[in-house]
């Protein structure tokens, strides 16, 4: 176990005006956990990555003051530090099991017939019990975390580092993670530090709280009882899930309208993939209905399959009466695209998926100019989405360089600029800190009112608790 | 699996190159056939199940059927002409070179479909590094690059998506197809730079040595095949000169 520190230091990203970090002094004692907080934006990646010695040289950014890492700069003590990063499948290196937790001793030359018992020993203790030849791309998002993490502690860092571990996770996967986390620092006694929006799933886990600001100056410090309880409301405020605080919950009418597509018979998956039985189910205007189950389950097939991006596997999809464009073609999977944009409108759970242009304001154009609407009309449009989502200042900017909140936000623009009668939403809240979170549940609160229909899967409970109307379960 | 799963893949490379270099000189279709005969010969001795050479050879033999097919009716005229339609002329000529060509086609393709095609790229890229001594950078980083091929298809797939659930994807089909392309590589680029910040938070490139989890045993068996593949292609070339066959790329 290590200690590390901050003296006076700061860092400014290459091309950036601002700082992400200035001015820090830290001290982490060795043995001590810590859960680092604060607004996006506000440089706790930053400063985790500089901690790691990730953040390369000065043609990255601009460094100032001093990080230590058990006395010395980080990139002279990179074998003594582990990281742990938020996306699972950009975090898995090699295509076996065994292979993967080997790599980084293999970096820090450690002997070959060291490394397999260790291999072993790192498994077991996040609970991964498969066979070291299995194929890691079969690993669910969960295994996937863990496995990084075995990678990391069959190295024995004395420095835990960890970026959102559990932000792209389902309900189980969060739990097995940081459990698996929580017996680790136990048994090596590793200084840890992680950086979370979901508060209440790492306080058990953790000694020290501390709240970075806007310009990644500390705002509180403390035990994590103690600054929950006099920090709580800015930390909300900020973005962050307090425990205790209550989900927002946006005034909810009901407006519940006709029907809008029957599924007959339906299975739903990928061509390449398994099947997933639905049977018949009924999608209604004015009303939200969330899909939830496991992983794997055929949750996102559902959602492509009713958007009329994914033909079933059997049985079909058909829309109500008056629903499609015409009364002899009322499969979505056979409409035109153009078609589909007044009816039926789909948000991935990627946003970076369904970004076709430019900018911002391109972006929200696009589906209106393939409807045919005048410049006028669809500058009028653009102006009002802009101001309701909060995205004016960024009308010009590149999708690709938003932020995930921001980015989230347009890409549900992007659809409503439409005004189909069905939004279909991946995972809309994967990820995102509180306040995106009100914002996303109150917009969709107000369109269900104003009699658009709302499918979206989801594992968020709360999401669930505040929004579904109705519910479909698989399993 | 291969039948020959213990034998490293870098002599497996080698072999598979060594023979195709030796037979891309010439032709004829002495060197041709001999080569194929011994080569069969040698695939049999290192156990490859003749139901995978069926299988597998069939692709091989189809393809080589299709070359040999072209060549002979479009192949260059010579002695007498047996059928003439268009641009088709089937002669002495074109019977000779299609019948070489497509022995050669076998000859190469056989042995680098049924030796290499199953090769493991972790068992390749160990053998890169720890027999051929290439840069592990270069090494490892192609082999973790080489998982991201998956993650780039799922994303093409869903990119194909949004352009249907965006009303773009009925007109313009060139200008679309494009368009995702670029898409697909700002992608590529991403989840490219994402790994390499992934491996070296695991130390990558952090020390100028590194050690190998798993050996790459090159022996008796390794060389043997090797020189095996170099005696193919003597052979080939000698008997084919001392029938007075040879003819150096093409001079017939």
């Amino acid at each position: 176990m290590i200690r590390a520190s901050a003296r006076g230091w700061s860092w400014r990203h290459a091309g950036r005006a601002r700082h992400a970090v200035r001015d820090l002094d830290l001290d982490i004692a060795a043995g001590e956990r810590v859960l680092l907080l604060g607004a996006s934006g506000s440089g706790k990646s930053t400063l985790l990555q500089g901690l790691a010695g990730l953040l390369g040289g000065s043609e990255e950014g601009d460094e100032s003051g001093r990080l230590l890492v058990d006395g010395a700069p980080p990139a002279e003590r990179r074998s003594r530090i582990g990281m742990v990063l938020q996306n699972p499948d950009s975090q898995v290196i090699l295509s076996r099991v065994g292979d993967d937790v080997a790599f980084g001793m293999e970096n820090f030359n450690v002997e070959r017939s060291a490394i397999w018992p260790r291999v072993r020993r790192a498994l077991d203790a996040v609970g991964l019990s498969l066979p070291l030849r299995r194929d890691t791309a079969r690993l669910s998002g969960g295994q996937q975390q863990r496995l990084a993490l075995a990678g990391v502690l069959a190295m024995n860092p004395g420095l835990l580092l960890m970026d959102e571990p559990t932000a792209n996770l389902d309900p189980a996967g969060v739990l097995e993670v940081r459990d698996a986390v929580a017996a680790a620092v136990e048994r090596t006694g590793a200084t840890l530090v992680v950086v979370e929006h979901r508060t209440e799933v790492w306080l058990p886990v953790v000694d020290r709280l501390i709240v970075l600001g806007e310009a990644g100056e500390i705002l509180a410090d403390g035990a994590p009882a103690d600054v929950i309880d006099t920090e709580g409301e800015r930390l909300t405020r900020a973005g962050v899930w307090v425990p205790g605080v209550e989900p927002p919950r946006p005034p909810r009418s009901g407006a519940r309208g006709a029907a809008l597509l029957r599924t007959h018979d339906l299975s739903v998956g990928y061509p390449s993939g398994g099947c997933t039985d639905i049977g018949d189910v009924e999608i209604v205007g004015g009303a939200t209905t969330v899909v939830s189950g496991p992983n794997g389950s055929g949750k996102s097939a559902l959602a492509l399959t009713l958007g009329g991006l994914l033909p079933p596997r059997a049985g079909r999809v058909e829309a109500a009466a008056g629903f499609g464009p015409a009364a002899d073609r009322r499969e979505p999977i056979g409409w035109r695209s153009r078609e589909l944009l007044t009816r039926i409108g789909s948000v991935f759970q990627n946003p970076e998926h369904q970004f076709l242009t430019g900018s911002v304001r391109d972006e929200l154009a696009c589906g209106p100019r393939a409807l045919g609407s005048d410049a006028t009309t669809i500058a009028e449009l653009c102006d009002a989405l802009l101001e309701r989502l909060r995205l004016t200042g960024l009308a010009e900017a590149n999708p690709y360089t938003l932020s995930g909140g921001e980015q989230r936000r347009l890409s549900v623009a992007t659809i409503l600029a439409t005004q189909p009668e069905l939004i279909v939403l991946d995972e809309p809240t994967f990820g995102q800190d509180r306040n995106t979170w009100a914002e996303l549940v109150g917009l969709l609160a107000e369109i269900v009112a104003a009699g658009t229909g709302v499918v979206a899967v989801t594992h968020d409970l709360d999401f669930t608790e505040v929004l579904a109307d109705r519910r479909i379960e698989l399993s | 699996m291969t039948g020959a799963p213990t034998l490293n893949p870098v002599a497996k490379l080698a072999a598979a190159l060594i023979l195709a270099l030796g037979l891309i000189f010439s032709v004829d279709w002495v060197s041709a056939l001999t080569a194929l005969v011994l080569e069969v010969g040698l695939l049999l001795v290192l156990r490859v199940p003749v139901r995978q050479m069926l299988v597998r050879g069939g692709v091989v033999l189809l393809a080589a059927a299709l070359t040999a097919v072209t060549i002979l009716l479009y192949g260059q005229p010579g002695g007498t002409v047996y059928w003439h339609f268009l641009l088709i002329n089937v002669s002495d000529g074109s019977i000779t070179l299609a019948l070489a060509t497509f022995l050669r086609v076998l000859a190469i393709a056989l042995p680098s479909v049924l030796l290499f095609i199953d090769t493991d790229p972790t068992e390749l890229a160990d053998g890169l590094g720890q027999v051929l001594r290439l840069p592990a950078r270069f090494v490892l980083g192609a082999l973790a690059g080489l998982r991201l091929v998956g993650l780039l298809r799922e994303d093409w797939q869903y990119l194909g998506f949004a352009r249907r659930a965006r009303g773009v994807a009925d007109r313009g089909r060139l200008r679309r197809v494009a368009g995702q392309a670029f898409a697909l590589l700002v992608f590529a680029v991403r989840r490219g730079s994402m790994l390499a910040t992934a491996m070296e938070a695991r130390g990558f490139g952090a020390y100028p040595t590194r050690t190998w989890a798993r050996p790459s045993p090159f022996g008796g068996r390794e060389i043997a095949l090797i020189l095996a593949a170099f005696v193919i292609v003597a052979a080939a070339i000698g008997v084919s000169v001392a029938t007075g066959h040879w003819n150096f790329i093409g001079n017939l």
